[in-house]
């Protein structure tokens, strides 16, 4: 498949664009932010979102959804990126449903149109601490009666604070096993944690929380695989945030270095300033690179695909941190003032980085999985 | 079974019962075939191999076939690439005349040309040099000073070329010259075409700091040139260099991808050995190569997807200095950690068993990356002007 998009597909990304920068574009981050909402996102928004059908990018037509791949997951990702807009889409609509497309029972699937509205978040609870590390799950699953019994606690879960229902990762006697969790049942704590860039997130603890049998998704013991198809999807709509994020710190640091003077001369005519930019854009064509390929990859169901996910986030995250640290410099004074939105593009590409592995954690992987 | 997949299958089988085993597995530098009226083969295996891919118009994969090429389309030519890959085959061809001179001609070169030039580029019959840079023309590529003065249906050619790439090896030239001294400088040079055999025509060689020595000046003294060899119109020569010069950058950024040998985590494995949990036993160096592997991973789908953006004309012509920048800098990374990687045995200069100093011949050779076909400062400054449209630049 040619590494850029299809006509559809950039259909599909001038639709995400245009609703976005209309319903949503970064004023709303900031007027969730400084009204201090204390959901930190908007229903009533990502009901519309769900109408549009972005929402279901992934779900299946039968289900509500647009039934569409990672490549079109990651064009609505990098619009999310571009205009900074908080919402449930990586958590839920990627995530989650991914989960539940793959392993879930038809009961468990009969969320997934109510994902695809807009109308039911959910929330994947894998990360413990202040890493990512999936191999390392020490939640408890122990059987009890005819369920489980859940002990653990959980950190950094996209939404949990908000989440209709919980999919959350223990590790129970067979190995790696995914339940969905009611948040209301008895024993499940939920924290939100404000975060830096303003998006929600929140630390959950299952203290003896008993759930049945059919809360396991997939095979008990089976989660491992459930998990890594979820998370590499994650990855890669992450990437795709990131070069949206870094993409448009970038074109905003262009404009500013066509307009602003200083001796004189646009700062732009220097070439201190247009070596770095011009070394940037490079930067930028090979995040934009590296993510398609890595969705390209998930699509075709390719061996790699993991691998190439793991390249997509690393590079998308280490190209986004530089595009948002050279925006702010080359901003100068006004580039460190919250009126900017430069300073936001920073706070955002910090947590996406944070978020289903940095570059330090794929690196590992890349190394490891090139025998060294 | 798609087409695509029906070809894969039929490009597997030929490459199975035509690539000779001796044209499998890395292949130093100096043992690539360049072709040419002298040609030499480091095995009579790689004769063959050149004659069977050269005869199907794989050389040149994408040229259409009336002019001798493959005539495959772009995404078949993935396919071949990706299959040539699979067997790790060795290039059958090195080839300016392909990568450089060949997408000109089928750009700016009259019917004629075509048929006369391209044939043969691709089945290694004759082996082009470039003639470019003068002493006191590099970065400023348009101020050169060669004159070509008009002699009725010839020109009379005086003036002198440098860094001219295998010049001592080369049969023919492409060679920009000043035809018109008044003009403003862009608008007084052609491009011309000539046998390195005419007389009047010397070269002298330079060592480089690898102690290799591929490169010349070049003298012109009264050199005839045909004006039937001139390409595009007189004058304009500049255009057919720029459109050259693009496919010159993407070739040496290309560079970046291919790496050659073995990749630098084996080498430094066996250099430096492997923890308890099979790691490379230096956490530093090992994240380095890491992220030079995520770069370069990165860098040939980049590659890729340029080409793709070529194919659906949504690419601008400048990117090919972002090809050239990013490539040529990475490839001078890989060297860098290849030396860290290798340890001492990296510094060998001679004897059998650095294959004379191949580790750090091949690292000193790539300092050069980033200033042949233009320098990374003049990329930056195309991708500046061109791509990014800041002022003044
Ligand atoms: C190994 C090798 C092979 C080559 N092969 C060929 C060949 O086959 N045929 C051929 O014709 N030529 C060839 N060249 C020549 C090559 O294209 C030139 O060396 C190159 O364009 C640079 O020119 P220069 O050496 O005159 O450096 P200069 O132009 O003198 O540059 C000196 C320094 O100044 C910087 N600089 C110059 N202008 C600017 C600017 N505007 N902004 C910022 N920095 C600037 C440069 O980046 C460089 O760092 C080869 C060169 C090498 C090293």
């Amino acid at each position: 498949m040619p590494l850029i998009l299809t006509e559809e597909q950039t259909m599909l990304q001038d639709a995400a664009d245009g609703f976005l920068n209309e319903q949503a574009p970064i004023a709303h981050l900031r007027k969730l932010r400084d009204e201090r909402d204390a959901d930190g996102v908007s229903r009533d928004l990502w009901r519309a979102f769900g109408e549009m059908g972005f929402a279901g990018v992934i779900i299946p037509e039968a289900l509500g959804g647009m039934g569409l791949g990672a490549v079109e997951a990651g064009v609505i990702a990098e619009s999310l990126g571009r205009t900074l807009t908080p919402s449930p889409y990586l958590g839920s609509s990627i995530l989650s449903a991914k989960v539940l497309i793959d392993g879930g029972s038809q009961a468990q699937q009969a969320w997934l149109p109510r994902i695809a509205a807009g109308e039911a978040i959910l929330a994947l609870a894998v990360d413990e601490g202040a890493k990512h590390a999936p191999s390392r799950i020490t939640t408890r699953a122990e059987r009890a009666g005819n369920g489980f019994r859940l002990n653990g606690a959980k950190a950094f879960v996209l939404d949990g604070h908000v989440a209709d229902a919980l999919i959350v990762v223990a590790t129970a006697e067979e190995g790696v096993t995914l339940f969905l969790v009611d948040p209301a049942t008895a024993g499940v704590a939920v924290e939100r944690t404000v975060m830096v860039d303003a998006h929600n997130a929140a630390r959950i603890t299952l203290t003896d929380v008993t759930v049945d049998a059919d809360a396991v998704i997939g095979a008990v013991g089976g989660g491992e695989a459930l998990l890594d198809g979820a998370l590499n999807l994650g990855r890669a709509c992450a990437a795709s945030s990131l070069t949206g994020a870094g993409d448009q710190a970038f074109k905003t640091t262009m404009d500013y270095l066509r307009t602003r003077k200083q001796f004189g001369k646009l700062i732009g005519e220097f070439q201190a300033l247009q070596h770095r930019a011009a070394h940037l854009f490079s930067e930028l064509e090979l995040a934009r690179a590296a993510t398609i390929g890595a969705q390209i990859a998930l699509d075709e169901g390719r061996e790699d695909a993991s691998l190439a996910a793991s390249i997509a986030k690393a590079k998308a995250g280490r190209v986004a941190e530089l595009a948002v640290q050279e925006a702010v410099q080359m901003h100068g004074g006004v580039g460190m003032t919250d009126e900017f939105d430069v300073g936001l593009f920073m706070k955002r590409v910090r947590v996406l980085n944070e978020l289903l592995g940095d570059a330090g954690f794929h690196a590992g992987r890349v190394a490891r999985a090139q025998g060294f | 079974m798609t087409d695509l997949e029906q070809f894969r299958a039929e490009t597997r089988a030929w490459l199975e019962a035509n690539c000779p085993a001796e044209c499998r597995g890395p292949m130093a530098d100096d043992e690539m075939i360049w072709g040419g009226r002298n040609p030499t083969f480091k095995t009579p295996a790689h004769k063959l191999w050149l004659e069977r891919m050269g005869a199907r118009g794989w050389t040149a994969p994408e040229w259409p076939q009336e002019y001798g090429g493959g005539g495959l389309s772009r995404e078949e030519a993935k396919v071949l690439a990706s299959e040539l890959r699979r067997i790790k085959a060795q290039p059958a061809l090195a080839s300016f005349g392909v990568w450089m001179l060949g997408p000109a001609l089928l750009a700016f070169g009259t019917e004629e040309q075509k048929k006369r030039f391209l044939p043969e580029i691709v089945r290694g019959e004759v082996r082009w040099c470039q003639g470019y840079s003068e002493p006191g023309a590099g970065s400023d590529l348009a101020s050169i000073q060669t004159r070509a003065e008009d002699r009725g249906d010839h020109w009379i050619v005086n003036g002198q070329k440098i860094w001219t790439s295998y010049a001592d090896k080369a049969d023919w030239i492409f060679c920009l010259v000043r035809t018109d001294p008044e003009a403003p400088k862009h608008l007084g040079i052609s491009f011309v075409l000539f046998d390195m055999k005419t007389p009047g025509v010397t070269t002298r060689p330079i060592t480089l700091i690898s102690g290799k020595s591929p490169f010349c000046e070049t003298f012109f003294d009264d050199v005839r040139v045909e004006k039937e060899n001139l390409v595009g119109t007189l004058n304009r020569g500049w255009d057919v260099a720029k459109y050259l010069l693009a496919h010159e950058r993407t070739m040496i950024g290309a560079m970046g991808e291919v790496g050659g040998g073995r990749p630098v985590g084996q080498v430094a494995l066996d250099a430096i050995g492997a923890d308890d949990a099979g790691r490379l036993d230096e956490p530093m160096l090992r994240a380095r190569i890491a992220d030079l592997e995520i770069d370069a991973a990165a860098f040939r789908l980049a590659m890729e997807r340029v080409g793709d953006q070529v194919k659906a004309k949504q690419a601008h012509p400048a990117i090919a200095s972002m090809l050239k920048y990013y490539g040529s800098e990475l490839n001078k990374r890989r060297h860098e950690l290849l030396m860290a990687a290798g340890g001492a045995d990296a510094l060998e200069w001679e004897g059998e068993r650095s294959h004379d100093g191949k580790a750090a011949r091949d690292w000193l050779r790539t300092k050069a990356n980033s200033i042949e076909g233009g320098t990374s400062e003049v990329q930056l400054n195309i991708i500046a002007k061109h791509l990014l449209q800041l002022p003044g630049a």
